[in-house]
């Protein structure tokens, strides 16, 4: 689903809380879809408050510190050992992460 | 255990007291305070006795690795350390182990510190009373139906009862600040930068800075000089050079020190009343050493600040916490047919609600229909509310504000409207938004007797002379130590 570009959203319905719980990877019950429409909405209307703001000329700020390009020596270090990598998979084999089927 | 951390330190020296004696002291009371007060998620105590054991040896060979070789700590469960779980308070990592320490961690092993156990959080650092932890509240020491604040109310509870002279905490949006002024000590943001993220779960990556917890403030600026410093490991770590905050820690004046206070912070509706009469007290006290209090002018800071954080907290953490899919650690449903719907299912049955609000909230801001209307529009506020600080500090030497518009309030009372809980936020966000140093410092007490704080903010690496200001506005209140509350005679 593409939606065209707004500059306001006054309500998030359920259906746009379908939307982005799948753009999210987030399986949600009814009820929580109910929920999340009330709760996104009252916190939707708060954040509007910015559409207040004269933001003309106003650079985005992206980053509290100027940094640009942080370079370092490429040096070669040991990695973490497979096995220490796997240590929290929830399933493994053969020194693989193992999941369902993917195609 | 009340002594401060440069007493513990002395009795180290002196040898009167011992490491391993100092981790059985916090281990018993951790035993005896936590079913009450749930501040510890972990305790790590045979690490512990062997780490205590070594120092113990290190000391008595005249080798301690620092001044503060074998005094225990306690980290917040965001803060990977191995050879226990690092849980963020979440189901989803609930049974995770880190391979690594984080540099914080790393830094303070490296100086004999001893880590004791991991803190209680909000999940994933989200929230402002610990009240989202999967595995249950902490609760406020001096009342404990009320909060004892958020995210980092573990690591605040447990200094503020004695399971540990100090302890490291985490702040995106105050979560170290505002759960040191519910708790009656002392907690620092640093500016972003200043500590190395590695091995801090992220959060809002922009935003998240380790910061320290302790009962004083000389205590805090000793473990400040432990854990600061440039680290390769993390690109956003500052690469200006370390500042000693301990050895001139005494030499601030109060005589001549300009103080901003920002006028709309103090004309906030519903201040409490005890809230605004400690601040006006503590101006006051600085006015009389000397200080001079400066209007300044924070218009952004104040209105736009929980609208602007709330977008890009939550735009970071939807990006951040995409990592947990079950695939390669965490929590993994059962039985998915196919991996989307593994996806899918693991982290609706792993997140707890507040954070799959804000999933959705970031979510929402970045998709391609409403990314300029908020996730932009919200940057550009960020830009005004930076300005207003670097405007006020060009009139003054620090900033002093409220906490919070209240004291710690009783359990329960917002969770059921984020955004009354979110509101509460209005005087903490805005620091973290423009990257610069704040401390919360007690000043005070309510009429029933709960702590109040104040802050104290500075500019960009400013934590030197930050810490020298409250370090006399410390001793001039002489708050410090005078109460305790009643768990800490158990």
């Amino acid at each position: 689903m593409s939606l065209p570009k707004v500059d306001h959203v006054g309500e998030i319905g359920e259906e746009r809380v379908r939307h982005v719980a799948l753009l999210s990877r987030l399986e949600l019950t009814d009820d929580e879809v109910g929920r999340f429409a009330r709760e996104l909405t009252a916190v939707i209307h708060h954040i509007n408050k910015l559409e207040e703001l004269d933001l003309t000329g106003v650079e985005p700020t992206s980053h509290p510190m100027p940094l640009t390009n942080v370079f370092r020596q490429d040096v070669v270090v040991p990695s973490l050992p497979n096995e220490a990598a796997l240590s929290n998979a929830p399933e493994q084999r053969d020194g693989c992460f193992k999941v369902p089927q993917i195609i | 255990m009340s002594k401060s951390v440069s007493q513990i330190i002395s009795d180290l020296e002196s040898g009167a007291t011992t490491s391993v004696a100092l981790v059985h002291d916090c281990a018993a009371r951790i035993d005896r305070l936590n079913p009450d007060l749930n501040a510890v998620l972990s305790v790590q105590r045979d690490d512990a006795l062997k780490a205590a054991e070594a120092s113990d040896a290190r000391r008595k060979s005249g080798k301690p690795l620092s001044a503060a070789d074998g005094v225990p700590i306690l980290l917040k469960d965001n803060i990977c350390a191995t050879g226990g779980p690092t849980t963020c308070a979440s189901r989803v990592l609930e049974n995770y182990r880190p391979p690594y320490d984080a540099t914080a961690t790393a830094k303070l092993r490296a100086a004999g510190v001893v880590v004791l156990g991991k803190t209680n959080m909000d999940e994933f650092a989200m929230g402002s009373t610990t009240e989202w932890s999967a595995f249950g509240m902490s609760k406020n020491p001096w009342k404990t139906d009320h909060v004892p604040g958020g995210s980092s109310g573990g690591s605040a509870v447990a200094v503020a009862s004695g399971m540990a002279p100090w302890a490291l905490g985490s702040d995106t949006g105050g979560s170290i600040r505002q759960p040191a002024g519910f708790c009656g000590v002392v907690g620092m943001k640093p500016t972003y930068g200043r500590v190395s993220r590695y091995g801090l779960v992220a959060f809002a990556s922009s935003l998240d800075q380790i910061g320290p917890f302790a009962s004083n403030v000389e205590d805090a600026a000793l473990l400040m000089n432990l854990i600061a410093g440039h680290d390769g490991r993390d690109s956003t770590s500052a690469d200006v050079p370390p500042e000693d905050c301990v050895a001139e820690l005494r030499n601030g004046r109060l005589a001549g020190l300009r103080i901003g206070r920002p006028r709309q912070f103090f004309d906030v509706e519903g201040i409490d009343d005890d809230v605004r009469s400690v601040t006006d007290g503590t101006l006051d006290i600085l006015r009389r050493e000397g200080a001079e209090i400066v209007d300044v002018n924070m218009p952004f800071a104040e209105e736009y600040s929980v609208a602007a954080y709330y977008v890009i907290a939550a735009a970071e953490a939807s990006s951040n916490l995409a990592r947990y899919d079950g695939a390669h650690y965490g929590y993994r449903a059962k039985d998915s047919a196919n991996i989307v719907e593994m996806f899918s299912r693991s982290r609706a049955e792993g997140f707890g609600a507040e954070v799959k609000r804000r999933v959705m909230l970031g979510t929402f801001a970045l998709s391609a229909e409403t990314f300029d209307a908020y996730y932009v529009r919200a940057q550009k506020a960020r830009t005004l509310i930076k300005r207003d600080y670097d405007n006020a500090l060009k009139e003054c030497d620090a900033i002093l504000a409220p906490v919070a518009p209240t004291p710690a309030f009783p359990a329960g009372e917002k969770t059921g409207d984020p955004v009354r809980m979110y509101l509460a936020d209005v005087f903490t966000l805005s620091l973290n938004l423009a990257g610069y140093c704040g401390l919360s410092l007690p000043a005070g007490f309510s009429k029933s007797g709960l702590p109040i704080g104040v802050q104290l903010l500075a500019g960009a690496f400013g934590e030197k002379g930050l810490l020298q200001t409250a370090w006399q506005l410390e001793s001039k209140l002489g708050i410090a130590g005078s109460r305790t509350p009643a768990v800490f005679a158990r």
